[in-house]
């Protein structure tokens, strides 16, 4: 079986994984990080977005062997500690979520987009979330939040 | 997903020969298409070969009067992509809006135009722009390069290793897209280059096709007022539940106007 060896949230890790492993299977299965989600499972809803090599992309849409010696930022690894970081914070407070399973992929898109975008405009921010998908209901609170969410980020909050 | 062999080459020779001697081995760029269509079980490879590590083929220059493009550029580099953008503006818009941020990070132009899928974006352009396909082999123009659904001039052991763009004084993209995929339903690229109008449409038949009635009447006058008597026959375009043939014959004409007023 091929061995992966890559960086996941600032740590070395290693898994025995089939070459058609996905990569999400690799997280959610090997290291037990189920915070990134599969919805669709056919690279549309977005819940499944990771960051690799600091662009966000689908994880169910990528081999693990292909990831190997990559840096992979997940859901998990936002957070310091107890601190939420800024966009999680964001979507808190701007409740930006209902049921939260597609929330994952959310604030990973949004982190994305942050970075490349320090002062994105709502219609950036809609046409952002083309890839991402809620059912709950509309999209308002996490246009919202993801407006609050890059401001405190560009005011390193 | 059935399992597979996975390698990835350490350069376009290395990978030639893989394939060249293994007719079920598959090439990966992005994997944008490949990946999920291994996961539904539609393709069952032998072995993967992933041409993500091969550094010769990312990048984007100016040469001359073309742009030429690596064909593991990734889609948001195009997009980004300074050169494009000052030279092509239609074509880094084109790029911009395929799929949607996730899969623009992943997907490039190589696997994009070598899968020929009818409603992909980029052979649109390649038609319209004249492009010259590089590959490790030869020099293919862009209208012997697509051949039917899924199938291009592309011999056993050929790779695409760039895309030459020919500068156009005049272009512009419009698609209607599917609101779920983003897949064009219809997508209609116009360009004038050295005086010559060339017209891509994508996504209303089952591969890419010039318009040759719009580019004679957008020959005689650049604007979208010359297009209005014109129509496309719905025989033999894609029907499906997304759109009518009769739909698409229509959409055709509607974005190729739009793209002529967007060139201006």
């Amino acid at each position: 079986m091929p061995s992966v060896t890559l960086t996941v949230n600032g740590k070395k890790a290693t898994a025995e994984v089939e070459n058609r492993t996905l990569l999400v299977q690799l997280l959610r299965e090997n290291l037990g990080l189920t915070g990134t989600h599969v919805g669709c499972d056919t690279s549309q809803c977005g819940a499944c977005v990771v960051h690799v090599n600091g662009v966000s992309v689908k994880s169910c849409t990528l081999l693990a062997v292909q990831a190997e010696g990559a840096d992979v930022l997940t859901i998990e690894g936002l957070a310091k500690g107890n601190d939420l970081h800024p966009m999680q914070a964001a979507f808190r407070e701007n409740h930006g979520l209902q049921c939260g399973f597609c929330t994952p992929g959310m604030v990973m898109s949004a982190v994305d987009l942050a970075n490349k975008n320090k002062n994105p405009s709502e219609h950036e921010i809609r046409e952002w979330l083309e890839g991402n998908i809620c059912r709950c209901t509309g999209y308002h609170n996490i246009v919202k939040a993801i407006k609050a969410g890059a401001e405190a980020m560009a005011g390193g909050r | 997903m059935y399992d597979f062999k996975y390698q990835k080459a350490s350069s376009v020779a290395d990978a030639a020969k893989v394939i060249g001697g293994d007719s079920e081995a598959k090439l990966v760029a992005g994997g944008m298409t490949l990946i999920p269509t291994l996961k539904q079980r539609l393709a069952k490879p032998t072995q993967l070969v992933d041409l993500g590590g091969i550094a010769e083929l990312k990048g984007i220059k100016k040469d001359g009067n073309a742009i030429v493009i690596g064909a593991m550029t990734k889609h948001v580099d195009v997009a980004n992509s300074p050169e494009v953008k000052s030279a092509i503006p239609a074509l880094a818009d084109l790029a911009a809006h395929i799929g949607d941020p996730a899969v623009r990070n992943r997907g490039t132009i190589g696997g994009s135009i070598s899968n020929n899928d009818p409603a992909a974006d980029y052979p649109s352009a390649v038609m319209a722009l004249n492009a010259t396909i590089v590959t490790n082999k030869r020099k293919i123009a862009a209208d012997d390069f697509f051949k039917g659904m899924f199938e291009t001039a592309l011999g056993a052991d050929e790779i695409v290793t760039a895309v030459s763009f020919p500068i156009p004084e005049k272009a512009a993209y419009m698609k209607f897209p599917n609101p779920a995929s983003r897949y064009a339903i219809v997508g209609t690229f116009v360009a004038k280059t050295g005086g010559n109008v060339r017209v891509g449409v994508t996504g209303a038949g089952p591969v890419v096709f010039r318009w040759k009635d719009a580019e004679a009447a957008l020959g005689k006058s650049w604007n979208a007022d010359a297009l209005k008597s014109l129509s496309v026959k719905a025989d033999g375009l894609n029907s499906d539940i997304h759109a009518s043939s009769e739909y698409r014959a229509h959409l055709v004409g509607v974005m190729a106007r739009r793209a002529v007023a967007k060139a201006g």
